[in-house]
């Protein structure tokens, strides 16, 4: 396959490694002269120092012919430019942009660019999925940010496993009342008994949520947290 | 006439120049920069309304009340941010008369072929120049240049979209502004 990828930073470079090593045919359009003579040392003539962006050098790099155009710079505006103008200028059938303000991926979307790769979501996600997720969710406040609504999730070393609601010490003015299981949601009764796996929302005192936390989750710490061995 | 409301986006020589313009003719106008320094172009007794932004930044434009505005003038240095600014305009706050100061001229033809309308100040100067020297006027040449095609899709099919961003639900456009 014929691919004209457009910024030669850390993503266009590692892009153009792995396509060439998967055997396509490829060109790599850097703007910055310095940059790209320092990649053309490893990569050859298929780097051109032209500035991808203008037609006049996507022409050059032959994208009428190019089944796909990807454009990883680091600035949006110049991907989008670039994806717009190979589909709408050349009729590359298949554009790639990378965007960094994960706000302007509807309208990149809707402005026909084909397939867009969010590295600002890839490492939120990422972060968000190592961050534990034994805590206590705080879904909402209530009476001023008195009260608040609470989920917790019961995991094996929770307290509350195998128990009644009744054998739970609560603090005062700390109820639960809804137990989610398998993604059905039913009132807390006296001879409902957790399990591992149980989403349990509950209302408190705002200055109860520590006890409701060691009560419902346990105070054991976070593996991520304990020191480097 | 009803006051319009005009946003300007790169309060350059141009920018500040169409800003100071329009104020003085009664439009409400909004000038948005990245540097406060860009507002010193404007004069001491401005009528409108300067924010500090990047204009290509959604949540920005939406800030400086660019929902129901008339005018919509991507005016900064970067031709790509103002094609980027600008269809956010379009697309996603529907402003009826946008325009892109693309100095490009192949990038502003492909442009107003895709339905935005450019100001090429290369293509202008060059026309400008040419007839001074007894050439005939270019064609195409006409200062802002009226889109001449459209996008696929119109803006409605984004605006579920648009409004689940983070961001766009806030206060009055015109209570968050800053001078």
């Amino acid at each position: 396959m014929y691919v004209i990828v457009v910024g030669g930073g850390k993503v266009g470079y590692f892009l153009t490694k792995e396509l060439l090593a998967a055997g396509h045919e490829l060109v790599l359009l850097e703007k910055d002269p310095r940059r790209a003579h320092q990649i053309a040392d490893e990569f050859g003539s298929i780097v051109m120092a032209k500035d991808g962006c203008e037609g006049k050098h996507l022409a050059e790099a032959g994208a009428s012919r190019a089944s796909i155009v990807a454009a990883v710079t680091g600035d949006d505006e110049d991907n989008l430019v670039v994806c717009q103008m190979a589909k709408h200028h050349f009729a590359v059938p298949r554009t790639i942009a990378r965007v960094n303000n994960p706000r302007n991926e509807p309208l990149f979307r809707h402005l026909g660019v084909d397939e867009i790769i969010s590295p600002t979501r890839m490492v939120l996600g990422a972060i968000e999925q190592d961050i534990p997720v034994h805590e206590l969710l705080h879904l909402a406040q209530l009476e001023g940010g008195e009260l608040e609504v609470l989920e917790a999730q019961i995991g094996p070393g929770s307290p509350a496993v195998g128990r009644h609601p009744g054998d739970i010490h609560l603090p005062d003015g700390c109820t639960l009342f809804i137990l989610i299981r398998d993604e059905i949601a039913q009132a807390i009764r006296p001879d409902s008994v957790f399990e591992v796996g149980d989403k349990v929302i509950a209302i408190t005192r705002t200055d109860c949520s520590a006890e409701l936390h060691e009560q419902l989750i346990g105070d054991e710490p976070t593996p991520e947290l304990v020191g480097q061995p | 006439m009803a006051p319009m409301r005009s946003i300007v986006v790169g309060c350059g020589r141009v920018g500040a120049g169409i800003a100071e313009h329009l104020a003085r003719a009664g439009h409400e106008v909004v000038v948005i920069d990245i540097s406060t320094d860009a507002f010193s172009r404007l004069e001491p007794d401005f009528p409108g309304t300067a924010v500090r932004g990047d204009g290509t930044d959604e949540a920005v434009l939406r800030r400086a009340g660019t929902e129901g505005a008339d005018y919509f003038f991507a005016l900064t240095e970067g031709d790509n941010r103002n094609i980027l600014s600008a269809q956010l305009a379009e697309e996603i706050f529907a402003v009826p008369h946008v325009v892109a100061k693309v100095n490009d001229p192949v990038r502003a033809e492909a442009y107003t072929t895709l339905g935005l309308s450019t100001l090429c100040r290369t293509t202008t100067l060059v026309d400008d120049l040419g007839r001074f020297a007894g050439l005939p006027a270019m064609p195409g040449a006409e200062g802002v240049r009226t889109a001449s095609g459209h996008h696929a899709h119109g803006p409605a099919d984004i605006g579920g979209a648009a409004t689940n961003l983070p961001g766009s639900v806030g206060a009055p456009a015109s209570s968050a502004r800053e001078r």
